[in-house]
């Protein structure tokens, strides 16, 4: 064949496999979001706000699911952002070139990517069987070590961002460095930081993993952190793989919901970040 | 300096005041670096302690011997690791060809106006949820796999001899080649929004040189931006690898959760490490049960961890190597 030929047919072949890759991406994308709303949407009643989960057979709802996972999803936030902003602001301001600053930002970016499932079994480890039982601060412990890498890399980015010539206007005023960090950089690189926040919440509201040794479930209504608590996914999780049709109706609910937050909070935080930037 | 002169203790104080400050705020923020470090350190430290019965009982042989039997205090970590393996390789297989042609597309053949909505939505598919996927793949993907795919696919690629004994036996929909399909779904964004970025560094000049040459975007990409950024593209794949490992959730609902595996089929019934230990932790009753999971739980640390590190490496000496020609 002409060579000239060849090159442009080789050429549109490889372009059109290219879209030919975007399509299957967006494909799959569009066919769970499709699956997901239309079950989902079906399966939404009143009572799924109002009621505990039922025992096979009955009637009921997602209430102390949804409550708990609202509940250790918050306090994990609480614990994780001042933890990972602490640790972002050490890795961008004062380490970064020290030996513990390099391998610290080098091993957050590992722990961002390890499998949460490890990270339930740590938790387990050395919390839950020292003290003998399964409890929702077990689960709270286990999602707020998957929001800090998170919050330390978003931290770490955003600061490093800001233009020195803004630090050093404010260290040219004699400010110490402590108040030109809470004063002018943190508050400099905050929309970005608290994009980063929402995506840790976005991240560890789906986890599932990490909490199966951890917080366990619990089919009553409990605020009490010391007992096993139920979350939305780890319900899912029981509710789906069950053989029982009413149960995996409430299953699609609850991945309706799960979705809608989780993706609600992607573009909430995609939103946020573009406003500022 | 006047206020100084006058007023020299108050002075002092207020630098006091500050060093203290800054030397507390200094201290606490590195106190929590140090923290983040000693948590990878005790994540180790703590799967060691509690793999030990089972390391001290089974040995080394726990990696390559294939039984798994809890009344009878036998255990062995074969068929979760080839479980955990096979599919992961599966995913990289479909997902890698698939995310390098998102990338090209996304930095070479988009118009501007598309780039972003696309990029978004293929971010999308990582934020979903992997529970999302799991139940999504057990209830709607597996039947129609199994009711259609599968016989498909042993009727063409399984005709082919030897290739063809990963294709035989019963379409049941779930096991480890739909586990495998379900993972390439998930680690897709990933890879594919590391190639973008790497992609993206490529100097236009040297791009521009190669057009200008007559080359077409084809040739470009594969001659020119491939082969200068190779190191962040492999990088890539192995943080999609490091994902693909330690995946639980999409994983546990789909591959079968069989303890057996007696057969080469990828249609056959697997487990993986992830999801024996979301099925049988809480369920264990005896102590060298938890055990060897727990060791099972250390292998897929140790795995992901290596692959992670060397996926971070490779980036960074991408970037490094970015550093030098700018």
């Amino acid at each position: 064949m002409d060579l000239r030929l060849r090159r442009k047919l080789t050429n549109i072949v490889a372009l059109f496999l290219s879209m030919l890759a975007v399509a299957f991406g967006l494909f799959w994308l569009f066919w769970i979001l499709i699956d997901v709303f239309k079950l989902g949407v079906n399966a939404i009643q009143l009572s799924l706000f109002t009621q505990m989960t039922p025992p096979p057979g009955s009637e009921g709802g997602l209430l102390n699911a949804i409550v708990g996972s609202l509940v250790q999803v918050g306090l994990a936030t609480l614990i994780g952002t001042p933890f990972g902003v602490l640790a972002g602001v050490y890795l961008a301001e004062y380490g970064g070139h020290t030996w513990l600053g390099k391998t610290t930002l080098f091993i957050n970016d590992i722990l961002l990517s390890a499998p949460s499932i490890v990270v339930g079994l740590f938790v387990y480890a050395v919390y839950v069987a020292q003290v003998g039982h399964f409890s929702a601060f077990a689960g709270v412990l286990a999602l707020a070590l998957l929001v800090i890498p998170v919050v330390i890399r978003t931290t770490e980015n955003m600061l490093v961002l800001v233009p020195d010539s803004l630090r050093e206007a404010v260290f040219a005023l004699g400010t110490p460095k402590w108040k030109v960090i809470t004063r002018v950089t943190l508050r400099a690189s905050m929309a970005g930081i608290v994009t980063g926040i929402l995506l840790a919440v976005a991240r560890v509201s789906g986890e599932t993993a990490p909490l199966l040794f951890t917080a366990l479930s619990n089919q009553f209504w409990t605020l009490d952190l010391d007992k096993p608590m139920a979350t939305l996914p780890v319900t899912i999780f029981k509710f789906a793989m069950s053989p029982f049709a009413d149960w995996q109706r409430m299953a699609w609910a609850g991945v309706f919901l799960i979705t809608l937050g989780v993706l609600g909070l992607n573009i909430l935080a995609r939103i946020l970040f573009r406003q500022k930037h | 300096m006047a206020d100084s002169r006058t007023k020299p203790n108050s002075n002092l104080g207020a630098n006091l005041g500050a060093n203290l400050g800054e030397w507390i705020f200094h201290n606490v923020t590195r106190l929590f670096a140090l923290l983040t470090l000693l948590l990878l350190a005790g994540i180790i430290a703590s799967l060691v302690y509690g793999a030990l019965p089972s390391l001290a009982k089974f040995g080394p042989s726990f990696l390559w011997s294939s039984g798994w039997n809890p009344p009878m205090e036998e255990f062995g970590g074969l068929v979760p690791i080839y479980g955990t393996l096979v599919t992961s390789l599966i995913a990289l297989a479909i997902a890698v060809p698939v995310s390098f042609g998102i990338a090209l597309f996304l930095t070479e053949l988009s118009p501007a106006w598309l780039r972003r909505p696309l990029g978004v939505a293929i971010e999308l598919l990582a934020g979903i949820p992997s529970i999302v996927y799991g139940m999504w793949g057990l209830l709607v993907f597996a039947p129609l796999f199994g009711q259609y795919i599968q016989p498909f696919l042993a009727a063409t690629l399984g005709r082919i001899p030897f290739l063809g004994q990963l294709f035989q036996g019963a379409p049941m929909g779930i096991g480890l080649l739909s586990a495998g399909v379900i993972l390439s779904i998930m680690i897709i964004p990933f890879i594919a929004s590391v190639m973008r970025d790497v992609f993206e560094v490529t100097p236009a000049i040297l791009k521009e040189s190669a057009y200008a040459v007559g080359a077409t975007t084809w040739e470009v990409v594969w001659n020119v931006v491939l082969p200068f950024t190779r190191v962040g593209v492999i990088g890539g794949i192995m943080l999609g690898l490091g994902r693909a490992l330690g995946e639980t959730m999409a994983v546990t609902f789909v591959i079968g959760n069989s303890d057996q595996l007696d057969t080469s089929s990828l249609f056959a019934a697997g487990n993986s490490i992830a999801s024996a230990l979301a099925n049988e932790f809480t369920e264990a009753v005896s102590p060298m049960h938890t055990s060897a999971l727990i060791e099972l739980g250390l292998v897929l640390f140790l795995i992901t961890f290596t692959v992670l590190v060397f996926s971070k490496l490779l980036l960074m000496q991408l970037a490094r190597q970015q550093g030098k020609k700018t």
